[in-house]
């Protein structure tokens, strides 16, 4: 076992050509904070990308940021907040993550609901693939059709197609202001009626969320953000047609907490699910012993329960399959990752075409083995 | 002429594949009469025509599955088609190969309100989804210009943008699902009316993919409740630089206007005598700035706006004040095409983009080509996101006349590419700009995207000829070269 540690994309090159000479595999990190999600990977040696760090291009005038993949979260918001920008899909925090490991994991927060996800704000990428060639998709411009949008299929990918060695991100404008309203103890399917319906308003919301539990009582939030005036005057909107108040100081960080599921941090397995907003609170209650809540409007559950059996999956991929969605335990210990379907299963058609996919990056089956899909 | 070779064999065959199609489409749902295949050679980049040896125009996704799948067994080239308004040539004909149209597939299947989204088949046209929500306050953000008759599954092979994509985003962020079919015939579903497909964002790759990698069939769309208002502004320069500093400078100071466009003195002359817009003509470039949202959002914006033009030296500055004077603000940019083309003979359509800040240099790059190839150009851009459509006109007439147009065109392009930007920000590259990829693209990238295509379509039967200047066969790409004892990996740093 070697632990791998290049320095620029070149290295990347060698190693990679020197595994498949050896037909040897390798596990791709970046700080290794998100180890835990996926299948565990069985591999002969490891790589960081954490020496692939530094900015290489920023024009904020440009809205666009290129950075090597090791290159931390941290740093790269600092920088923006410094120049009235961030990353507008609003990346959860659980450790120091670098930003390939961001892109790779592709995890988005609340904000999803007005700004998109990773995968519409990654403008480009330079990898090495598992022909050992170093190759890049996509461009720094935003508005580019040249060829196959392969930025989209890197975000989410978990290492398994390539190894990531920089990044070009969109970056937004901060905005200026922000003010939460909330509405206390609706039950989960009255909270989730009132997010859909306020999401159809032409409020510009940036966070909709509900939590069953929240001081006492269930909590239906909403975030409005950007210039004061204007977030003033959709407050007074928003007011107005649901009865929602403005949050008080205990909501200081309260969706933050929803973006890094913080509420969940002691559940020792969680899921996350994906479902069409009109049944997310269906799906809150449907595992008896498990705990949660909705962000995105009832379109993303997150469920914490017992690391016990199948932690539940039959159940809600039974009722995934009559509404659509998928669910992915995105926690659990390393015996029972190792044993069940950590991403949604794929019909016969559709996996077959995923196992040629990850084949035309990476053949040999190279790069972090096992961890979407067992045998891939 | 870019032209693909053809395969005399299955012309020979062609009695026999229309007959084979008749048994799985209805009659009148084959097309092999000469004159019914003319409206099909070219889509709406006239340049390049060749019509196809055979239509079929399926009615449903399992027809399209049932002519795919005997296309595959037999080895016969498809080449998908929706209203045949791209503008790089990628729904040109096949000499040996069936053209499939999409439009019978032209019905909205769903409309659902309470998860945001509609589920349309893939032939139904843009502005008619938009339509069909209207009365519910929503719509369909991407509104290319030609939004009256391309259809949904075409915006989807060509990742469309439009006026509106500065704040809402291209194709690629407003669709949540598809459904499609494999050249092997395999129906294949990604995403549905949730936010995010699972697995690999294979419907990423197949938004903007140009018909290479499987037909669509349905759509999922994201909708948005239409802005609580919209106003438009018309600002004049008295040169194209100054407008530029106004665009940079507007960005820069965290406004993001919902479109930004700029037309230089040529367009303006044109669109103002086509549809009378109110364009002042004593000007050298002209922005059209529309901000949407709440109005004390959109009050405010429009002051930041209108002193950020005094600060650049904007020489006249309108507000619309009513929404029929926005429409007509836009009536002009939506226009332009036609509009120039009453100027013109005949106009050549570039479409690259360029970091924004670079516009004043490579508006003075494209003046000089424009001398040294004795072609006029009219320019109108995408300001906002950096994508320019220069116009070339030209007259097809005169002998020599086109090939120098794409001569001047080609030269824009790998301008835009020296400058750090692409030869195609929302037309595609179709034909027209398949010689040009290795401009933008080195080998081994050009190598991972045709495994990708592998991936999807191993035999090549999926459009063959566009995009790709060159397309390898699958077994070459998947070879591997190891560079047996070269690599520097002995002596590697170590944790």
């Amino acid at each position: 076992m070697s632990d791998f540690a290049p320095q620029n994309a070149r290295d990347v090159a060698d190693i990679v050509s020197a595994l498949m000479e050896a037909r040897e595999t390798v596990e791709i990190l970046g700080n290794g904070t998100r180890r835990g999600m996926g299948r565990p990977v069985v591999a002969n040696h490891r790589l960081t990308t954490r020496h692939l760090s530094g900015i290489t291009l920023y024009e904020p005038e440009e809205l666009v940021l290129s950075v090597g993949t090791g290159t931390l979260l941290s740093e790269i918001e600092a920088l923006l907040e410094a120049n009235g920008q961030h990353l507008a899909f609003e990346p959860p925090h659980h450790g120091a993550h670098t930003i390939g490991g961001v892109v790779a994991a592709g995890l988005s927060g609340p904000r999803r609901v007005l700004a998109g996800a990773v995968r519409d704000q990654l403008l480009g990428f330079t990898a090495v693939n598992g022909f050992g060639d170093i190759f890049k998709g996509g461009s720094r411009v935003v508005k580019n059709v040249t060829g196959y949008d392969l930025p989209k299929l890197m975000a989410g990918s978990f290492g398994t197609l390539s190894v990531l060695c920089d990044v070009t991100l969109k970056v937004l404008p901060r905005p200026k202001a922000r003010t939460t309203l909330v509405v206390r103890g609706l039950a989960a399917k009255e909270g989730a009626a009132l997010l859909r319906r306020v999401l159809g308003m032409p409020l510009e919301i940036s966070g909709a969320a509900f939590v069953p539990e929240f001081g006492g009582t269930s909590v239906t939030a909403m975030r409005l953000e950007g210039f004061a005036e204007s977030v003033a005057d959709r407050a007074q909107g928003l007011a107005r047609a649901t009865g929602a108040q403005i949050a008080g100081a205990e909501f200081a960080s309260f969706w933050e907490m929803v973006r890094d599921v913080a509420l969940l941090k002691d559940a020792p397995a969680l899921w996350r699910i994906c479902v069409p907003p009109v049944v997310g609170a269906d799906f809150l209650g449907l595992l008896p012993d498990a705990r949660g809540f909705m962000d995105w409007g009832g379109g993303l559950v997150w469920l914490g329960v017992e690391d016990r059996a199948d932690c539940g999956a039959a159940v809600l991929r039974a009722a995934l399959a009559k509404t659509g969605g998928h669910a992915t335990l995105v926690r659990a210990s390393e015996a029972t990752r190792a044993t069940l379907d950590v991403f949604q299963p794929q019909a016969e058609s559709l996996a077959a075409l995923t196992r040629r996919v990850k084949e035309s990056f990476d053949p040999l089956r190279i790069f972090n083995p096992g961890r979407m899909y067992a045998g891939l | 002429m870019k032209t693909m070779s053809v395969d005399l064999q299955t012309l020979q065959r062609r009695d026999q594949i229309v007959a084979a199609l008749r048994l799985l489409l209805p009659n009148d749902c084959v097309i092999d009469d000469p004159v019914a295949l003319a409206p099909y050679e070219a889509d709406a980049l006239a340049t390049y025509r060749q019509p196809p040896m055979i239509v079929a125009l399926p009615n449903s996704t399992t027809q399209v599955a049932s002519v795919l799948r005997y296309c595959y067994e037999n080895n016969v080239k498809i080449v998908p088609r929706g209203a045949g308004t791209s503008l790089s040539g990628g729904a040109v004909g096949l000499a040996d190969g069936v053209t499939l149209g999409l439009a019978k597939l032209n019905r909205i299947l769903k409309i659902d309100l309470a998860n945001r989204c509609v589920v349309a088949q893939t032939g139904v046209t843009n502005l008619s989804i938009s339509n069909a929500v209207a009365g519910d306050g929503f719509y369909y953000a991407p509104d290319p210009s030609s939004q009256l008759a391309c259809t949904i599954g075409g915006n989807v092979a060509e990742n469309s943008g439009g006026v509106h994509c500065l704040k809402y985003g291209l194709t690629t962020n407003n669709i949540l699902g598809i459904e499609m079919v494999l050249m092997t015939g395999e129906i294949v579903r990604l995403g549905g009316a949730f936010m995010e497909a699972d697995g690999y964002d294979l419907l990423g790759a197949m938004v903007g993919s140009e018909g290479l990698l499987g037909v669509v069939t349905e759509v999922t769309v994201r909708i948005l409740p239409k802005p609580a208002q919209a106003r438009a502004m018309l600002i004049g320069f008295a040169s194209i630089e100054a407008a530029g500093a106004c665009v940079a400078r507007v960005i820069a100071g965290g406004i993001i206007p919902a479109g930004m466009e700029m037309m230089d003195r040529a367009c303006i002359h044109a669109a103002e005598a086509f549809v009378h817009a109110g364009y002042p003509l004593d000007v050298e470039a002209l922005l059209i700035v529309e901000l949407g949202g709440p109005e004390v959002e959109i009050a405010q914006g429009l002051a930041a706006v209108d002193a950020i033009a005094n600060q650049t030296g904007a020489t006249c500055c309108y507000t619309s004040t009513s929404e029929e004077e926005r429409l007509r603000f836009w009536a002009g940019r939506k226009a332009a095409f036609p509009a120039v083309a009453c100027i013109s003979p005949d106009y050549y359509c570039m479409d690259g983009t360029i970091p924004r800040k670079r516009l004043p240099d490579v508006l003075q790059r494209i003046e000089d080509m424009s001398r040294q190839h004795g072609l006029q150009v009219a320019n109108v851009f995408h300001a906002g996101d950096g994508n320019l459509h220069p116009l070339i006109l030209f007259d097809a007439n005169i002998p020599g006349e086109l090939a120098k147009a794409e001569q001047f065109g080609d030269d824009i392009l790998r301008l835009c590419v020296e400058v750090g930007g692409v030869l195609t920000g929302e037309h595609g590259v179709g034909i027209e700009k398949r010689d040009l990829m290795p401009v933008m693209f080195s080998q081994a990238d050009l190598d991972q995207q045709m495994r990708l295509k592998c991936a999807f379509d191993e035999k090549h039967l999926l459009n063959p000829g566009k995009v790709f200047p060159q397309l390898k066969r699958c077994a070459e790409l998947g070879r591997m070269h190891v560079h047996h004892g070269q690599t520097r990996f002995p002596d590697l740093p170590r944790f």
